[in-house]
Order: C-alpha cells, then sequence, then structure tokens
C-alpha cells in the first residue's frame, strides 16, 4: 500500500522482440533492492522506461501515488526520482562544487537566477560542503572535475543525486569502472544512504549486491524471473538456469 | 568551518569584484588610449565597439551553451534595422529610444531564431543558423519599402545623446556612446555567466543528459540565453546605425555571421575577455594589414588565422589565461 515506487505490467517491444515484458516492481521507503541480471536481460531498457528516456507499450509507472508513465525524464526527476549513470556523467570543466550547487539550486527551483552567485548564498555553501564532507570529497570542492580520480567522480555523482534530495534513487551499476581500492568507500557511502529513501541498485557485482540489498530481483529475457530475499536467490532453480544456462544443468547432472 | 568557508566565498567574490573592475578599466584604458591614438580614426573605433557587442553575444550561445551557429549576426541586423526603422519610418530619433528598438527588435530575432536553431545539434544546427541569415537577408532585401533594400537604409538621423551631445561629424559622441554601452553589457554578461543560470549554461554544453538528470531544462534555458544574446547583438546594432547613420544588408549577411565566429575563436570561445580581444585585434589587423597591402590583405590574414588556430588552439585570451594558471599552480 505505502508504495513510493510502483511500476505495473510495463511492456516494450523493439520488432517482435518483448524487451521489457509485463514487469512488476513496487518499493516502499526505506527499501534496498537490487536488479540483477545476465547480459541482454532487459535492465538497460527497464531503466529507461522508470525514467522516463523511453515509452512503454502498456503498463504505468507511479510515483508516490502520482501517474508518471507519460511524463518525460526531467518532470520525473522534480518529483523525486533521481538516477545515477553507468558511466560517469559529469561537467568537466566544472568542480565539485559547482556541481552540488548547481543541483541544490535547481532542487529548488533557482537555477534560473542571472543576478546572484551560489558563492554569495551561504545556505546553499554550506549545504553543498556538508554533502561534500559527509561524501569524504570536501577537499576536492575547488578542482575541476576533470582532474579527480574516477572513483571520486563517482562519489560526486552520488552527492549530486543526494543533493536533489530523490524519494526514489536508481543507481546504475555505481561502482563499475572503479580500481578496487575505492570500491569500499562507494560501498560505505551507500550503505549511508538516507533510511527513509527507497533505493533500487542495478548491479553486476553480486558481492555488492549481497551486502547491500535486503530484496533481490532478477530479470532474465525481459521478465521478472525471481523476487525474494537475497539468501534464496542463489538457490532458485530458474535463476542458476538463466545466469549459467545449460551449464547448470551439466553440473546438476554430474 | 561552515565560518571558514563563508569567508572563503566572502573573499573569492571579492577576487572576482576586483577582477571585473579590473576588466572594466583595462576596457577604458584601451578605449582612452584609442580616443587619442586615432582621433581621425573613431568611425572605425565606433565600428569596432559595435562588433564587440555582436562577438560577445555570439560567446554568449556558442562559448557558453555551446550552440554551433554561422547565422548570428541576424540578430545584429535585427538590431540595426529595429533601430533605424525606427528612426526612418516612425520619427523614434532619441538615441536611447532608438537603442532600445535595437535592443528588442534584437531579442526577438535571438527567440526566433533560437526556436529554429535549438531544433537540431551539430551540423544540422549549423546548416539551419545558415539558412536562418539568408533568409533574412533577403527578406530584407525584398522588403525594400521598410528597409531600402540593396541600397540600404538612409534617413536616419539621431538627436543629440540625453539632448546635450550632438553626434558629430568626428564621431565622437557616437564613440564615448559606444564605449558606455559596451562596459554596460560587460558588467551585465560578467554577471550572467557567473549566476547559476551561467553556470547551468555551461552544463548544458558540457553534459546536457546530466543536466536533465538533475531535473534542468536544457531547451528553455537555452531560448532564454538565446534572447539575452539578441538583446546584446541588437545593442551593437543599434549603436551601428545611430554612429553611422544608415543600415546596409551587408549587417545582415553570412559574411559578417562567419568573421564574427573567426573574432571569438581567434580571442577564445567561453570567455568575455576572448571574444573582446578577439574582435580588437581582428579588425585592427585588419585595417593595418589592408592598409598596408590591399592586394594580399585577405591573405595575411588568412595566415595569421591558420598561427592561431595551429599554435594557440584556446585563442589569443584562453591559450594566454591557460600560461598564466599553469604559473599560478607552480608557484605555491
Amino acid at each position: 500500500m505505502s508504495a513510493i515506487f510502483d511500476v505495473r505490467n510495463l511492456k516494450k517491444m523493439f520488432g517482435g522482440l518483448a524487451v521489457t515484458n509485463d514487469v512488476s516492481l513496487a518499493m516502499a521507503p526505506g527499501d534496498r533492492v537490487a536488479l540483477i541480471g545476465p547480459n541482454g536481460a532487459g535492465k538497460t531498457t527497464f531503466v529507461n522506461l522508470v525514467t522516463g528516456n523511453l515509452l512503454p507499450d502498456s503498463g504505468s509507472v507511479t510515483l508516490a501515488g502520482e501517474d508518471v508513465t507519460r511524463l518525460g525524464p526531467t518532470p520525473r526527476v522534480r518529483r523525486g526520482l533521481v538516477r545515477s549513470f553507468q558511466v560517469t556523467r559529469l561537467f568537466s570543466e566544472m568542480t565539485p562544487e559547482e556541481h552540488v550547487a548547481l543541483a541544490i539550486l535547481q532542487r529548488e527551483g533557482r537555477s534560473g537566477g542571472m543576478f546572484s552567485s551560489h558563492r554569495a548564498m551561504p545556505e546553499v555553501m554550506d549545504e553543498t560542503h556538508a554533502l561534500l564532507s559527509r561524501l569524504g570529497i570536501a577537499h576536492l570542492a575547488r578542482h575541476p572535475v576533470s582532474e579527480i580520480a574516477y572513483g571520486q567522480q563517482r562519489l560526486l555523482e552520488l552527492a549530486l543525486a543526494l543533493a536533489l534530495k530523490p524519494r526514489v534513487l536508481l543507481l546504475d551499476e555505481p561502482a563499475a569502472g572503479v580500481p578496487q581500492s575505492d570500491t569500499a568507500r562507494i560501498e560505505q557511502a551507500i550503505a549511508d544512504l538516507p533510511a527513509d529513501l527507497a533505493v533500487l541498485m542495478i548491479e553486476h557485482d553480486m558481492d555488492l549486491v549481497f551486502r547491500f540489498a535486503k530484496r533481490v530481483v532478477v530479470l532474465a529475457a525481459g521478465e521478472i524471473i525471481f523476487d525474494g530475499s537475497p539468501d534464496a536467490v542463489t538457490k532458485d532453480a530458474r535463476v542458476r538456469q538463466a545466469y549459467l544456462g545449460s551449464y547448470a544443468d551439466a553440473r546438476s547432472v554430474a | 568551518m561552515a565560518l571558514t568557508t563563508n569567508s572563503g566565498a566572502a573573499s573569492l567574490t571579492g577576487g572576482r569584484l576586483t577582477r571585473d573592475a579590473i576588466g572594466v578599466l583595462a576596457i577604458l584604458a584601451v578605449a582612452v588610449l584609442g580616443y587619442f591614438l586615432f582621433p581621425n580614426n573613431l568611425a572605425l573605433l565606433t565600428r569596432i565597439t559595435a562588433i564587440a557587442l555582436l562577438v560577445l553575444s555570439l560567446d554568449l550561445v556558442t562559448g557558453y551553451c555551446g550552440v554551433a551557429t554561422l547565422g548570428h549576426a541576424a540578430l545584429f541586423g535585427a538590431g540595426a534595422y529595429g533601430a533605424g526603422i525606427a528612426a526612418a519610418h516612425f520619427g523614434i530619433t532619441d538615441p536611447i529610444a532608438m537603442l532600445a528598438a535595437g535592443i528588442l527588435a534584437g531579442a526577438l530575432a535571438g527567440l526566433v531564431s533560437g526556436a529554429v536553431v535549438l531544433r537540431a545539434h551539430g551540423l544540422p544546427q549549423l546548416v539551419l543558423s545558415i539558412a536562418i541569415i539568408h533568409l533574412a537577408h533577403e527578406a530584407a532585401n525584398k522588403a525594400s519599402g521598410w528597409t531600402g533594400g540593396s541600397d540600404g537604409l538612409a534617413g536616419i538621423t539621431p538627436d543629440a545623446l540625453l539632448g546635450h551631445w550632438q553626434f558629430d561629424l568626428w564621431g565622437r559622441t557616437a564613440y564615448v556612446f559606444g564605449i558606455v554601452l559596451l562596459v554596460l553589457a560587460f558588467v551585465i554578461l560578467r554577471q550572467i555567466v557567473r549566476s547559476p543560470f551561467g553556470m547551468l549554461c555551461r552544463g548544458i554544453r558540457q553534459d546536457p543528459v546530466r543536466v536533465r538528470a538533475m531535473g534542468g531544462s536544457v531547451h528553455g534555458t537555452l531560448v532564454k540565453m538565446y534572447a539575452i544574446s539578441g538583446a546584446v547583438a541588437g545593442a551593437g546594432g543599434a549603436l551601428n546605425a545611430i554612429s553611422t547613420q544608415v543600415v546596409g544588408l551587408d549587417s545582415l549577411s553570412f559574411t559578417l555571421s562567419a568573421e564574427a565566429l573567426v573574432m571569438l575563436v581567434l580571442g577564445g570561445t567561453g570567455s568575455l575577455y576572448g571574444a573582446l580581444i578577439g574582435t580588437a585585434a581582428f579588425m585592427w589587423f585588419e585595417d593595418v594589414v589592408s592598409a598596408a597591402n590591399p592586394f594580399h590583405w585577405l591573405t595575411i590574414v588568412g595566415a595569421l588565422l591558420i598561427a592561431v588556430v595551429l599554435f594557440a588552439p584556446k585563442g589569443l585570451y584562453g591559450s594566454l589565461a591557460a600560461v598564466f594558471e599553469r604559473r599560478g599552480r607552480k608557484a605555491p
């Protein structure tokens, strides 16, 4: 009942192929859900449908009780559905401080102001620096993003998402491409996300999935084949089949 | 912690204001120098000032927002014809009112051409902008009842500026008027480019997808910037109409659009200083070289451009700024 995010019977065909076939997924505030699935399972299409980059053929997406199925990406963000990107998307010539300040101003509908400056707004600057310190990148606040390490750029992406004060957060492979030495910090940042935020993480790294998720959803060939606890997912026969194909059978026979 | 960041912010804002003051003083110093060095050439200096407004305006959309355009003179020409038609056909001969007419016409032209050009990206965008300048040129040519067609729009006789200063034969009033206008535009634009709106524009240039993911409106922001850009170019056009007292089709030409882009690249995109330096350098160089060698001056200008693009790809100002930045970082 208290779903903040509710996807019902979502369907998308590309040509004759059902890339997303009757997918339903609901999340309550505070949920930590991992969406996994082999390559080509339709995870990216699902993300695009949910964020509004693609329109579904049928089905609905509801955000805090409001039907947003026909809305584009920007109005969905303004209603609290925020995503991060699998490959970092940042403004390479701008500093983390500018990024976060812009996101805060955007959230407050003040990003169109022409006769002010974020640096002259103490409340924006304080929030910006508080957020950057929370993610441990405050010391980089005034370096251009092109000069900071990839792991730190991923942390900045999280800071940007948080600056928008989302209700539902979609993390698209938050640790992808990050060197092993930095993943712990990113995991920590994800563990520290606000408790009332509903988080859906799309991830390949199963260690991360098991540490993060209280619920795992498995997508294969456009359909949800499993929705349950992390403990149960490894034992599920259909999941093993989807991931390992005939090898799973071969092993069970042998 | 909060205290240190705040005082840091304050001192930084202070630093920026100082830098702006230096910028304004530099413009004024160059203007005064020009006045005394070339007292018989004030018409050229006023022309440079008008074109500087056009190049500043182009920098807003190309340098700050990443919009590719070869049709920006449409905004300049709209301002020139706006001011000229107001004077020649409606008897609005007060220079400030003519300027207002030019700014308004430029902003309108900015809205219209922005609405068209922003439909596309990359090369198609460039082609659309070329189509716009040709259409505008042809429309002005055909509507000769209003614009004077290829003969140009004459009969523009502006009143004394503020009822006091006549636009004299030597062009002193026009020159001072132009410099005041340029300084005003510079100060306003410095503010706009560092505002949240300006930051959003820079963000759009670097990654529009990220801006959308932050809930930002890409198209709306760009259209707004186009209108502002049109107002600035329109002011330049109006200045040209007031100072020369004639408006020709060349103010609405592809050639002028392309030259404005060349000046911007020469000075360095994405910086107001770059736009100013590029305009002054190009037009001064063009004047000197064409006087020294009337037959091969275009070749020499071409060679200069090739040299700048090859050896200072960020433009005169951009490359210089990069050198200073590197030194500044090594020093502490």
